[in-house]
């Protein structure tokens, strides 16, 4: 008889980690070569183009690095407050008090089924009727209320892959609901949600070219005012393309990173 | 049997339980289990053993009977279950052991959040239990470290160390592998003779009810059918269903 109870509970229960990024983890070669490899293509190209032909790339290099700092910004802070938005909604959509419960499934079901441009727009230009809040602001805003949806999906199914058993083990001790939640659900769930929310960050930081549209001067945006006034669209958007390659590979090695060490205790 | 003191530690009456409207989990059954006494709790698959088990502690919540732990009636709301649970150990054919905290953690969560008991003293007492169920140098293991033997007696461990009155198992050795399930037996017959705790075992283990039960209870469809001590049940079983039951797990 194969004990039950060497189960793995929750170890691959985790169907989405792979869905929007390759992740580089040592157990799959094939794609662990093709990130080697993009990455050292891109960083070459980084490099290289611009020493064998430093006009222009290497004054298209020159302009983007507060580009870059705002995409980091934008990305960085809208991440933050997804990540507080994703976890709150997130327990209130398994909560048993039915009126948060509905309202927080209702804004991850609204929220979800309109494009992110959509809801940039809105919070912007149509909310901006009533309160005109920068566009920095507005922007940061608009990607945590778009990505904390997506979080809060990510915690909700996370929480709830988290076996039975556990819940009523520590119910059975006298705990109660909310201190089973601190202490026993959320600390497996965060090691569940860790890869597929660190694939969310990586989507985020590549959404976040949208903002570019409100006139925010991220690496998209700098990029395109380069390539208008000095009419070099291909070696813009080349350069353009290869830092975003480079960010996200690199961010991708570090969601590996959380894949291989999520299961660290067992065994 | 028992010596000088037969106080009932549990009273339960015409508890009842449906599913679903309409599997008849447990029908009118009552049950006394005084202070110190082991029973042993058999009766085929979907008996309602379990659901018998985890209405005593409320996570299963019954239709209608009342269950008494000592003098008190349990009343069903949520602040009352707990101190309720407090008071009583489960373990489960699971194990449920919380995988990302270790041995040692297992043991002091609920002493140190529930009862508010201070660290360095739940983590003594904690180590006086890893001794009792005889895994003392497990207390930094994971419980992913661990066999299933040794997962189920941290498990009983982390239920005593919130002193209980009575401690609920729920086919304790059933999802081991044939060789571990000696030492946890072990263990429950340790707590059974040496400990004097008050329990409510369901397990079709012949070999511990003859050792350590004073009483076993034959269930069949959410009823009680046959109470003796275990020669008598085992033995001379008085009902046909009993039996037959018997017959088929020997
Ligand atoms: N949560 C539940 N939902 C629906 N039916 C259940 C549930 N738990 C138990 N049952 C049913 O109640 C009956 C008794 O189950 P249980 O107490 O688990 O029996 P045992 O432990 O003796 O095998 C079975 O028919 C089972 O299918
Ligand atoms: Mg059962």
């Amino acid at each position: 008889m194969a004990s039950l109870g060497d189960l793995k509970p929750s170890k691959k229960i985790v169907p989405f980690v792979n869905e929007s990024t390759l992740v580089p983890v040592k157990s799959n070669k094939q794609i662990l070569w093709a990130w080697r490899i993009s990455l050292c293509c891109a960083l070459a190209l980084i490099v290289l183009l611009p020493i064998l032909s430093p006009d222009p790339y290497a004054r298209i290099l020159r302009v983007l690095p507060d580009g870059i700092l705002n995409t980091f910004l934008v990305t960085i802070c809208s991440m933050a407050l997804a990540l507080i938005i994703g976890v709150l909604t997130g327990l209130g959509q398994i909560t048993t008090f039915t009126p948060v419960r509905i309202l927080c499934t209702t804004y991850v079901e609204i929220v979800r089924g309109i494009p992110l441009l959509i809801q940039l727009f809105y919070i912007y230009y149509a909310l901006g009727k009533f309160v005109a809040l920068p566009a920095m602001i507005s922007a940061i805003i608009a990607m945590a209320v778009c990505y904390g949806a997506y979080i809060s999906e990510i915690f909700r199914s996370g929480m709830q892959s988290i076996p039975k058993g556990q819940m009523e083990a520590s119910m059975a001790l006298g705990l109660s609901r909310s201190q089973s939640i601190i202490y026993v659900i959320l600390p497996q769930t965060f090691r569940i949600v860790l890869p597929p929310i660190g694939n969310e960050f990586i989507a985020l930081l590549k959404d976040s070219s949208l903002v570019s549209i409100l006139a925010i001067s991220d690496l998209s945006r700098r990029g395109r005012e380069f390539a208008a006034a000095t009419f070099t669209h291909f070696e813009t958007y080349t350069m353009i393309a290869l830092i975003y390659l480079a960010i996200t590979l690199v961010m991708s090695k570090g969601v590996a990173y959380f894949e291989e060490r999520t299961n660290y205790y067992e065994n | 049997m028992k010596t000088d003191q037969t106080k009932t530690k549990l009273r339960i009456e015409q508890l009842s339980k449906t599913f679903n409207n309409e599997v008849n989990a447990l029908q009118n059954v009552s049950l006394e289990v005084e202070t110190k006494e082991v029973v042993v709790i058999v009766g085929p698959s979907g008996s309602g053993k379990s659901t018998l088990l985890r209405s005593i502690n409320a996570l299963e919540i019954p239709d209608s009977g009342s269950i008494y732990l000592g003098d008190e009636l349990i009343h069903m709301d949520p602040k009352h279950i707990r101190l309720v649970r407090e008071r009583i150990g489960m373990v489960f054919q699971q194990f449920n052991l919380f995988p990302h905290l270790t041995a040692l953690q297992n043991i002091i969560l609920a002493p140190t959040r529930v009862k508010h008991i201070r660290k360095s003293q739940a983590e003594e007492r904690a180590h006086d239990l890893l001794r009792t169920v005889g895994l003392t140098d497990k207390a930094k293991s994971y419980p992913g470290q661990l066999s299933g033997g040794q997962k189920q007696r941290i498990a009983i461990a982390r239920a005593l160390a919130m002193d209980p009155e009575v401690m609920l198992f729920d086919e304790p050795t059933s999802a081991l592998d044939p060789e571990m399930i000696k030492e946890v037996l072990d263990v429950m017959v340790h707590l059974a003779k040496n400990e004097g705790m008050t329990m409510i075992v369901v397990s079709h283990e012949m070999g511990f009810a003859r050792a350590a039960a004073d009483r076993v209870i034959f269930m069949d469809k959410g009823q009680i059918i046959e109470t003796a001590p275990p020669q008598e049940l085992f033995n001379n079983p008085k009902e046909e269903r009993t039996k037959r039951f018997l017959n088929h797990i020997l």
